[in-house]
C-alpha cells in the first residue's frame, strides 16, 4: 500500500483539510438554506397574491435568478459590486447573498407550486365549515402544502450543498477545491492519488447529504 | 461599449436592490468602504501607507499549481511566487494574508482591490495592462506544448484538425485563438481538470507556459514536450489594481534591489531546481533585477 495514492490522504494535515473544506461548503448552504426556506415561503405566497403588479415583479426575479447561471450572480455580486460601487463584501457574504437569492426564488417556485396544487374543493369544504380564510390558511392549506414540499426541499437543499463548489471562483476554498490542492501539490510524487482524493471527497458529499434525506423521511412519515 | 456599461450597471443595481433583502434576513453584510475614494469605484485599492498601517498585505496566488504557487500537506503555501511573497511581506514588515485565485480571476482581484498583489505567475499581456498595473517582471516564459509519445506533436501544423487542451484565462488559449484559430480548443477552468483531460486521452496535446509543462512532463512518462518554445517570450510579474503608483513604485525598487543578490536564482534553487532538474537551465526562466535580454 506505500505506494499507493490513499496515502496522501493521511500525509500531514491532508485530511483535516479537507473537513475544514467540508465546513465551508455546509456552512455556506445550511445558512443560504435556513434563510431561504423561510423567505421562500414568504415569496411562494406573494407569488399566489392576484395582483399583476406583484405577479410581474415576482416573475422578472425568478426568471432573472433561474437563468443567470449562478456562477455569474457571484461574480457579480463579488467583483461587480465594487467595480460599479466601491462596495467591498467579503467572499462569505456574496456566497450567501447569492445563494439565499438563489434558494429564495427555487423555495418560491416550489412553494407556489404547492399552494396552487391544493383543489379548490379543500377551500369549499373549509368554507362550508364556517372557516375563515385565516383558519382555511392555517388548519387546511399549510398542513397539505407541508407535506408536498418536503420532498422538494431536500432536493434544493442538497442541490445547493454540491452548488456551493463554485465558491472557488471567489476565493474561498471548499472541500472540492481542497481536493484539487491535495491532488496539485502531490501530483509530481502520487499521480494515482486524484482518484482517492474525488473518492473521499463524494464520501464526504454523501455523509453531508445522506442524514438530510433520512430527516426527510422521518419527517415525510411523521406528517403523513 | 455604452450599452454593455448600462446593462452592467442595471443588473448590478438589480442585484444589490436583492441584496437589501438578504442584508435585512440578518445575514452578515460587511460593507467596508474603500478610503474615501466610494465616488470613484475603479480605484479601490490600498496605498502602500494604507497597507502598512493595517499591518497586513493580501497577496492573490495559485492554491494548486505547483510548483510556483500550491498548498503543502500542512496547509501552508508553497512555491516560487511564495517565496516572493513572503519576501515582500519581510521587507514590508508585515504579515501576509493569501487568497486562492483562480487563472480567470486574477485581472477581477487586482482591479477590484480585493487583493493589494497578484503573484499567480502572471504573464504580462496588453489586454491585461489595461485593466492592472504590472512591476518589473521576475520571470520569462514562452509557450510549451506537451503531447504523449505516441503521438508526439512537433510542429503547430499538426495541431490543424486536432483538439488541444488549454486552460481558459491562460496565455495559451489567446494565443491560439488569436494565431491559430483553426486548431480545435478544449478549455477547462482550471490546471488539475486540463492534466486529467490529457491523461485520459480527451484532447490530443495541452498547451501553456513552457515551464509548467516541462515539470509536467518529467514527472509522467509517456508525455514528451514537442514544442518547447512557441509565441514571443513573455515575462511574468507582479500585478497591482490600476494606478496604485505608492505598490508598484515600492515593487519595482524592490525587485532592482533583489537583482543584487540574486534572489530569484536562490528563489529557483529553493522552489524550482528539484521540479525541474536539468531538463531547464535558470537562467532562460529567471530574471534578476527585472531586466529582460
Amino acid at each position: 500500500m506505500q505506494d499507493s495514492g490513499i496515502s496522501v490522504l493521511f500525509m500531514g494535515s491532508n485530511f483535516l483539510r479537507l473537513l475544514e473544506g467540508l465546513w465551508v461548503t455546509l456552512r455556506i448552504s445550511l445558512i443560504a438554506v435556513i434563510l431561504s426556506i423561510p423567505l421562500g415561503i414568504l415569496f411562494g405566497m406573494f407569488m399566489t397574491l392576484k395582483n399583476p403588479i406583484s405577479k410581474a415583479v415576482s416573475r422578472v426575479y425568478l426568471e432573472f435568478i433561474r437563468i443567470m447561471p449562478q456562477l455569474v450572480l457571484l461574480f457579480i455580486a463579488y467583483f461587480g459590486v465594487t467595480r460599479a460601487f466601491g462596495w467591498n463584501l467579503s467572499a462569505d457574504a456574496s456566497a450567501i447573498i447569492v445563494f439565499v437569492l438563489w434558494g429564495t426564488a427555487e423555495m418560491g417556485d416550489l412553494v407556489r407550486g404547492a399552494l396552487i396544487s391544493i383543489p379548490k374543493h379543500q377551500y369549499d369544504s373549509a368554507s362550508a365549515l364556517g372557516m375563515t380564510k385565516i383558519q382555511t390558511f392555517i388548519y387546511v392549506v399549510v398542513p397539505q402544502t407541508m407535506r408536498r414540499l418536503i420532498p422538494l426541499t431536500i432536493n434544493l437543499t442538497t442541490r445547493m450543498i454540491k452548488t456551493t463548489s463554485l465558491v472557488v471562483l471567489i476565493g474561498m476554498t471548499e472541500v472540492l477545491k481542497v481536493g484539487k490542492q491535495i491532488i496539485d501539490a502531490n501530483r509530481f510524487e502520487y499521480p494515482t492519488a486524484a482518484l482517492w482524493i474525488y473518492g473521499v471527497i463524494f464520501l464526504l458529499y454523501f455523509l453531508a447529504c445522506w442524514p438530510i434525506s433520512i430527516l426527510a423521511k422521518k419527517l415525510e412519515k411523521r406528517w403523513r | 461599449m455604452k450599452n454593455k456599461n448600462i446593462l452592467i450597471k442595471f443588473i448590478t443595481l438589480t442585484v444589490a436592490a436583492l441584496l437589501m433583502i438578504g442584508g435585512l434576513a440578518g445575514c452578515g453584510t460587511e460593507t467596508a468602504s474603500s478610503e474615501g475614494q466610494t465616488a470613484n469605484a475603479a480605484t479601490s485599492f490600498r496605498t502602500l501607507d494604507e497597507i502598512k498601517e493595517s499591518g497586513k498585505i493580501v497577496i492573490g496566488v495559485f492554491s494548486d499549481k505547483a510548483p510556483f504557487g500550491y498548498v503543502d500537506e500542512n496547509g501552508d503555501y508553497q512555491g516560487y511566487d511564495v517565496y516572493f511573497a513572503e519576501r515582500i511581506a519581510k521587507d514590508l514588515g508585515v504579515e501576509i494574508e493569501y487568497v486562492s485565485t483562480d487563472p480567470a480571476s486574477r485581472v477581477e482581484y487586482a482591479a477590484t482591490g480585493k487583493v493589494d498583489i497578484i503573484l499567480a505567475n502572471f504573464t504580462v499581456t496588453e489586454e491585461r495592462a489595461e485593466q492592472v498595473d504590472f512591476a518589473l517582471p521576475y520571470m520569462k516564459v514562452k509557450l510549451g506544448v506537451v503531447s504523449p509519445d505516441n503521438a508526439l506533436i512537433t510542429d503547430v501544423e499538426q495541431l490543424n484538425g486536432k483538439e488541444l487542451i488549454v486552460v481558459k484565462g491562460t496565455t495559451a488559449e489567446t494565443y491560439f485563438e488569436k494565431n491559430y484559430p483553426e486548431v480545435t480548443l478544449q478549455k477547462y477552468d482550471e490546471y488539475a481538470d486540463a492534466y486529467n483531460a490529457l491523461l485520459d486521452g480527451r484532447g490530443d496535446a495541452f498547451s501553456t507556459d513552457n515551464t509548467e509543462v516541462f515539470a509536467w512532463a518529467i514527472q509522467n512518462p509517456g508525455f514528451t514536450v514537442g514544442i518547447d518554445a512557441l509565441g514571443n517570450a513573455d515575462t511574468i510579474a507582479p500585478a497591482v489594481g490600476k494606478g496604485n503608483t505608492t505598490l508598484l513604485d515600492w515593487l519595482n525598487d524592490e525587485i532592482e534591489a533583489l537583482g543584487e543578490e540574486e534572489f530569484f536564482h536562490a528563489d529557483y534553487a529553493a522552489t524550482l531546481a528539484s521540479v525541474y532538474g536539468d531538463a531547464a537551465n535558470p537562467d532562460n526562466l529567471v530574471v534578476e533585477g527585472g531586466i529582460v535580454d
